[in-house]
């Protein structure tokens, strides 16, 4: 990768006072970038600073309220992704756009605009694949490939366009990091090849090793330009935010008595694209914090599921709760013995959308003096519902306000806030901060953290490896509904828990599994 | 021997207006949209064809008549249920209680009189064959047309590139329209298909089966090519089987009435709704064969937001 190769073409796209303002908020304000061929571009932004809203502008998706874009020296009113597409603009969703009952062919046949014969269609998807190193099957339904599977399918199908700008919306969230690694030599080939990249991310190592510059968003302005690899992590991220990334920290504490344990649970997903719980054994202690690691879809949901009582056990002696069995006991049974839980979906499985806060406090709250003799008692859940909101800084116009009024962050944090302040003896939470902003994702750790002080046992399903590392006492992974032995975050790496991702944690550790007592597991006891 | 061709001959006369209905409803409801409708677009073709086909005496036109009687009533449908995203339950069922009175007040006058029926072509050669004559090339030419429309849907909804947008739209119609589908146009064209089908279907019943206008004459037809729909798992092959086995059920019952078996009529009359509910839950008995095989979005609005 030549640097000085681009850096005196003219530029392939430029962007001038691009503002996009939505009723409550603005997306875009006065953002103006360019980027030359072959160049890596970053966009740069905390969720919610208007990175995705710019990319669907550039792709036709949105359109601008003010401002021009400049493509191949023309000024172009891009009004649809079709027209994107015959410009040679390709982008790859976060949340990818692909046909779950479909075919890798009949997927990308659909995107294209011209019609291509099956057979010689899936001769060119193999021969594009295998040219960038992404070995995929057109005859393949979608639905049976893993995620990082699916990406390929997204990067070839923009590939089979020859795209001459590829947008890249934060691609590396869902995969390993051995993925991210085969993903960068690919953008970095494209790149070689004379294509330009935009790369949407908050991650900053991934920018400062990838990307060539970069535009930091924030609050929807351009709030300054960089060469990434001149930089540190700590300047980007004052650009980012603001402000300093403060960071959490675990001080040792011995953990305490046994609070959950799980024990041999194998449960078959209901979902024909889900995926089903093999022998699952995990234990949490008071005191400590249990990360599960993954990529999505391993299984996670079908975790959280069987604990929180969503999914019962075939044994009611599969998940025990203070020693009790609790397997086939109800959420609402299973949170009188002291568990609480925070779901992935904030609205709909974590907080009813169109009630008020107060009443979402009920929801889970009922069972704590805020119901007496069948009749709800007003002034008791309002008075939970004000603590939660002043103790969690949640911003929102008060206890009335209705949960999907909530900006997503604003929303976790009163969840969050509501389960710990129900006192749990066991909490389990998947994603925590799951397209939260810096700055309350911050709280949300420390809130977690705090809680496991106070000799709570806790059990935190994320995507975030950093996160995990952060926060965890031990970490375990979750690959193909397949939970590995735990470690210490400091007795492992990174890479090694990427390794696991991929489901190899037998190869590493052999005849481990979680529930036979392993090397690591009497170490720690 | 011979008793059979008889039934058989029945047997493809009750299941071609199923035919029609449910082919129509399995395009509408692969787009992702469930009209309930059905029943009531079948009444509103019965006696717009038997009207137009008294008034003009082609048969041609009569169909042609119950087609756009159809489309007519699909078009409402489509406009409230695609542009205003009213709830498709709501309006479909709605659709049905209008068409039933709708086409009672228009066919007050029409009830009891006679219409010739549509009489069987005959294909030189093939028709003078014996029993294979009889039992292949003896019907009218809407059985022959129900077979290629059968052949057509098949061919469409798995070779043909609109298919596979009408069946990517049913399955998510975001990510359509995020690729740059047109959801709403392509929604559009698969309801007024189905309304065409179901006014023909109806058509079929005023003009070949009893043939006359009775008002509620499709008698809950309309609502059988929906369950064959859902029990065929939204696929032609397994719809078009489904009707000819509850065609093929009906007959056999009325026949066995007929030789005064000791079974009570009731459940004679019963047999074909649980012959063809007994033999379609067998075939889609693994629930992921329907969670599979559904159209993701049905019965969903779409808003495409910009």
């Amino acid at each position: 990768m030549d640097q000085s190769g681009f850096e005196n073409l003219k530029p392939r796209l430029v962007l001038t006072g691009i503002a996009k303002r939505y009723p409550s908020v603005v997306a875009n304000e006065d953002v103006s970038l360019s980027v030359r061929p072959g160049e890596i571009h970053a966009v740069l932004g905390e969720n919610g600073a208007g990175k995705s809203t710019l990319m669907k502008i550039i792709y036709g998706v949105t359109k601008p309220d003010a401002g021009t874009i400049l493509w191949n020296d023309r000024y172009e009113t891009i009004t649809a992704p079709a027209q994107a597409r015959r410009l040679g603009i390709g982008m790859v969703f976060q949340h990818f756009s692909l046909f779950e009952t479909l075919t890798v062919w009949e997927n990308i046949a659909l995107a294209l605009d011209e019609h291509i014969p099956t057979a010689q269609l899936a001769a060119r998807i193999t021969e594009v694949s295998e040219k960038y190193g992404l070995p995929i099957d057109p005859y393949r339904l979608v639905h049976s490939m893993s995620v990082g599977e699916r990406q390929r399918v997204e990067i070839v199908r923009c590939l089979l366009q020859e795209p001459k700008l590829l947008i890249m919306d934060e691609p590396t969230s869902v995969l390993t990091p051995q993925a991210v690694l085969t993903l960068f030599k690919t953008l970095r080939r494209l790149a070689s090849e004379g294509c330009s990249i935009l790369y949407i991310s908050h991650k900053l190592d991934e920018i400062r090793a990838l990307c060539d510059t970069a535009t930091v968003l924030r609050g929807g302005r351009v709030s300054g330009t960089a060469i990434p690899r001149n930089e540190t992590n700590e300047s980007l991220a004052r650009l980012m935010i603001g402000g300093e990334l403060a960071e959490c920290h675990l001080t040792p504490r011995e953990p305490q008595e046994v609070r959950l344990e799980v024990d041999h649970l194998s449960l078959i997903s209901s979902d024909p694209f889900g995926t089903s719980l093999k022998d699952i054994c995990l234990k949490i202690r008071s005191g400590e914090i249990l990360g599960i690691a993954g990529v999505s879809g391993n299984g996670q949901k079908e975790l959280m599921a069987a604990l929180s009582g969503e999914r019962l056990s075939p044994d009611a002696s599969m998940i025990k709760l203070m020693g009790r069995p609790v397997g086939t006991l109800n959420p609402a049974k299973r949170r009188a013995h002291g568990l609480t839980f925070v779901p992935e979906e904030r609205l709909g499985r974590g907080a009813v959308p169109p009630m008020s806060l107060a009443y979402n406090a009920l929801l889970t709250g009922a069972q704590s003096g805020m119901v007496r003799r069948g009749m709800i008692l007003p002034s008791v859940m309002r008075s939970f519902s004000k603590a939660v909101i002043e103790r969690f800084n949640v911003k929102c116009g008060g206890e009335q306000s209705v949960a999907s009024s909530l900006s997503g962050g604003n929303l976790q944090k009163y969840i969050v806030g509501r389960e710990t302040m129900l006192q749990p003896k066991i909490m389990i939470v998947a994603q925590p901060t799951w397209g939260v902003d810096v700055g309350a994702a911050q709280l949300i750790r420390q809130a977690l953290i705090d809680l496991r002080d106070q000799g709570v046992g806790l059990l935190v399903i994320s995507e975030e490896l950093d996160e995990l590392f952060n926060i965890s006492d031990r970490i375990a992974v979750l690959a193909g509904g397949r939970l590995s032995p735990s470690v210490k975050p400091a007795e492992t790496s990174i890479e090694q828990i990427g390794i696991w991702m991929s489901g190899k944690f037998a190869d590493v550790m052999p005849g481990a599994s979680a529930c036979a007592p392993s090397r690591l597991e009497t170490a720690d006891a | 021997m011979i008793a059979i061709v008889p039934m058989v001959a029945s047997t493809v006369v009750a299941a071609t207006p199923l035919i029609y209905a449910a082919l129509g409803e399995t395009v509408v409801e692969r787009s992702g949209v469930l009209n309930l409708g059905i029943e009531g677009m079948m009444l509103i073709g019965a006696v717009a064809g038997f009207a137009a086909a008294r008034a003009t005496g082609s048969d041609g036109v009569g169909f042609a008549a119950a087609a756009a009687a159809g489309v007519a009533l699909s078009l409402i449908f489509g406009f409230l249920t695609l542009n205003l995203q009213t709830n498709q339950v709501a309006t479909g069922l709605a659709l049905t209680l209008f068409g039933v009175g709708l086409s009672a007040f228009v066919g007050h006058n029409l009830a009891g009189l006679p219409v010739e029926r549509l009489a069987p072509i005959t294909i030189p050669g093939l028709t003078a064959i014996p029993v294979v004559g009889d039992l292949l090339f003896h019907y009218d030419v809407m059985v022959y047309l129900s077979v290629a429309l059968f052949v057509g849907v098949q061919w469409f909804l798995t070779k043909s590139r609109i298919g596979l947008t009408l069946r990517a739209i049913g399955e998510s119609p975001a990510v359509a329209h995020a690729i740059g589908k047109p959801v709403l146009a392509t929604r559009y064209l698969a309801v007024i298909f189905g309304g065409a089908t179901a006014g023909i279907a109806g058509a079929y019943l005023s003009l070949v089966q009893t043939p006359m206008w009775v008002e509620g004459m499709s008698a809950g037809k309309g609502w059988i090519a929906l369950a064959l729909v859902v029990f065929g798992t939204w696929k032609p092959t397994r719809v078009v089987v489904g009707a000819y086995l509850f065609g093929g059920v009906t007959q056999f019952q009325l026949f066995a009435q007929g030789f005064a078996l000791p079974i009570p009529t009731e459940f004679l009359s019963m047999l074909p709704y649980a012959a063809t509910i007994i033999v379609l839950v067998i075939i889609c008995r693994d629930p992921r064969t329907i969670l599979l095989n559904q159209p993701a979005s049905l019965g969903h609005s779409f808003h495409p937001t910009a």
